[in-house]
């Protein structure tokens, strides 16, 4: 058990000192601009399908639940338009989306370093003047944490439409009812509530990710429990922070 | 002129070297042959400074390398050229971009002057024309030598090569010594090769030098070695079951003679 533990502590100890050498890199300025333009564009444009689809669904079910419920407790579905938006915004969203991210790009970038970690393609890096940190962890760090609060957003909206579109053909409530419901509660404060959570998310996937890749060891079966284990980390790791942030964060009267 | 020093390094509970000593000469091509895994390849990795000895010091040139100053340890690296046992081709960029990568971030040159040494080192290795291709398009022999080729881009006083022949069939194995053999002739670098081939070693050495439990334990030019009558030496030259050296078969560890 005490193995485990140990192994655990220098594991902190290890990623720790991950996060502070890259943003050594990020504020020195030594960023490869060719490479951080390929990870935004791969961390936000290409993912905008799947956030698309998990937020739209997300959006619908939560209309047509709360409608049903509120039926049953009411006799007619009401504040529909509350209930999906603050749902969608503080919490659903950043949490759904950081979720696929990290089995989208976190998974993609531990499989990527891990493969060239196996095939001393790091080793190589190094001896061509070139350290690795700096050139894969830098550019893949700011294209997660910068992408992941544009792609909450766009889940925002995508998502509260979604509820409109089941309030509206399902339940028949007029849409200025619902835009009223959504909006008349809900103040700045809320969506920087779900913005703030999404960029501690984000930094929790790639920091797993890049960690996992670079620690890896061991042919192509290092490569795949490399990447299974930073999917799983990462994903554990943002639902229990949820709790945490979320808390800080109403404490501190954001949201 | 290369001078290991005491060199220990070990991984967990494996001691690999155990006190190394080794000296390596200007313009010499220095073969180490030892078993798999008796610390060939870490020897070499310790020499360019991607591991840090657990003790023991390294001089290149005369300067002892100093892991803490990053500047320092990047002017040692720009020296050495590194040919991979797999070749490690960045598989994300083309054959013409990974030749091209040390002269980037090494040496100030114009993107003409790039293109010009890219397509010169690559003649140099018999593949003028493959600047477009990927690295997965390419044989093992290919990628061995655009491998070379990289690692010869940005002119490197030391040449490190980590069994360049393993998985070649033997006419490509004489291809790439004959391609050792010329360019330290025509680049006057110093060679250091890790191998386990000895038509290879024989053919292309000034020196051999055995590793065996951590340690160099017979040096030599080619002649002399295969003229030995030091009896570890004889087994692995020979490449015989039975002897001195004896090698675990399971993975207790246990020794099965």
């Amino acid at each position: 058990m005490t193995k485990y533990w140990k192994k655990f502590i220098i594991s902190v100890g290890e990623i720790s000192e991950l996060i502070a050498e890259t943003f050594y890199w990020i504020f020195s300025g030594q960023i490869d601009r060719r490479n951080t333009r390929e990870q935004m564009y791969e961390t936000g444009w290409r993912s905008l399908p799947v956030i698309f689809l998990t937020a739209i669904f997300t959006g619908m079910v939560l209309a047509l639940e709360t409608g049903s419920s509120t039926i049953s407790v009411f006799s007619e579905p009401v504040y529909l338009g509350t209930i999906v938006a603050f749902s969608m915004i503080k919490e659903l969203a950043p949490v759904l989306t950081s979720v696929v991210i990290a089995g989208r790009v976190g998974a993609a970038i531990a499989a990527e370093i891990g493969t060239m970690k196996v095939t001393e393609q790091l080793d190589a890096l190094s001896t061509l003047g070139t350290d690795p940190i700096k050139y894969l962890a830098v550019p893949r760090f700011i294209g997660v944490i910068s992408m992941v609060p544009f792609l909450v957003l766009f889940a925002d909206a995508v998502g509260v439409i979604g509820g409109l579109l089941v309030s509206v053909y399902k339940w028949e409530i007029p849409i200025t009812t619902y835009w009223e419901d959504a909006f008349s509660y809900m103040y700045l404060e809320d969506f920087f509530h779900g913005l703030i959570k999404s960029v501690f998310f984000a930094l929790i996937i790639v920091a797993v990710s890049c960690y996992k890749g670079f620690s890896c060891e061991g042919g192509a079966e290092g490569v795949g429990k490399a990447t299974t284990s930073a999917v799983m980390i990462s994903m554990v790791l943002i639902l229990v922070s949820d709790y945490f942030i979320t808390s800080a964060l109403v404490l501190l009267g954001i949201g | 002129m290369i001078k290991l020093v005491a060199l220990e390094k070990s991984f967990g509970t494996n001691r690999v070297l155990r006190g190394l000593n080794l000296e390596i000469k200007d313009a010499e091509i220095l073969t180490i042959i030892g078993g798999s895994g008796c610390g060939k390849s870490v020897t070499l990795k310790l020499m360019v400074g991607i591991l840090r000895p657990d003790s023991g010091e390294i001089y290149i040139d005369g300067e002892k390398i100093d892991y803490d100053d990053r500047q320092k340890l990047l002017a040692i690296q720009e020296k050495f050229g590194y040919l991979f046992q797999g070749a490690a081709l960045f598989d994300s960029l083309t054959v013409g971009e990974n030749v091209a990568f040390g002269l980037r971030n090494l040496r100030k040159l114009s993107e003409t002057e790039i293109q010009r040494r890219v397509s010169e080192v690559l003649g140099m290795v018999g593949l003028s024309g493959i600047e477009n291709l990927k690295p997965a398009e390419l044989s093992g022999g290919m990628k061995k030598r655009v491998g070379l080729a990289r690692a010869i881009a940005y002119q490197p006083r030391y040449i490190l090569y980590d069994e360049p022949t393993t998985g070649l069939d033997p006419i490509m194995a004489d291809i790439i010594s004959d391609l050792m053999i010329k360019l330290q002739r025509d680049l006057k670098v110093t060679s250091i090769v890790v191998t386990h081939d000895m038509k290879m070693a024989y053919k292309i050495s000034d020196r051999i030098a055995m590793l065996y439990e951590g340690r160099i334990v017979a040096e030599g030019t080619p002649e002399q070695i295969k003229n030995t009558q030091d009896p570890l030496v004889r087994q692995f030259i020979e490449g015989r079951a039975d002897g001195p050296i004896t090698i675990s078969l399971n993975h207790t560890g246990e020794i099965l003679q």
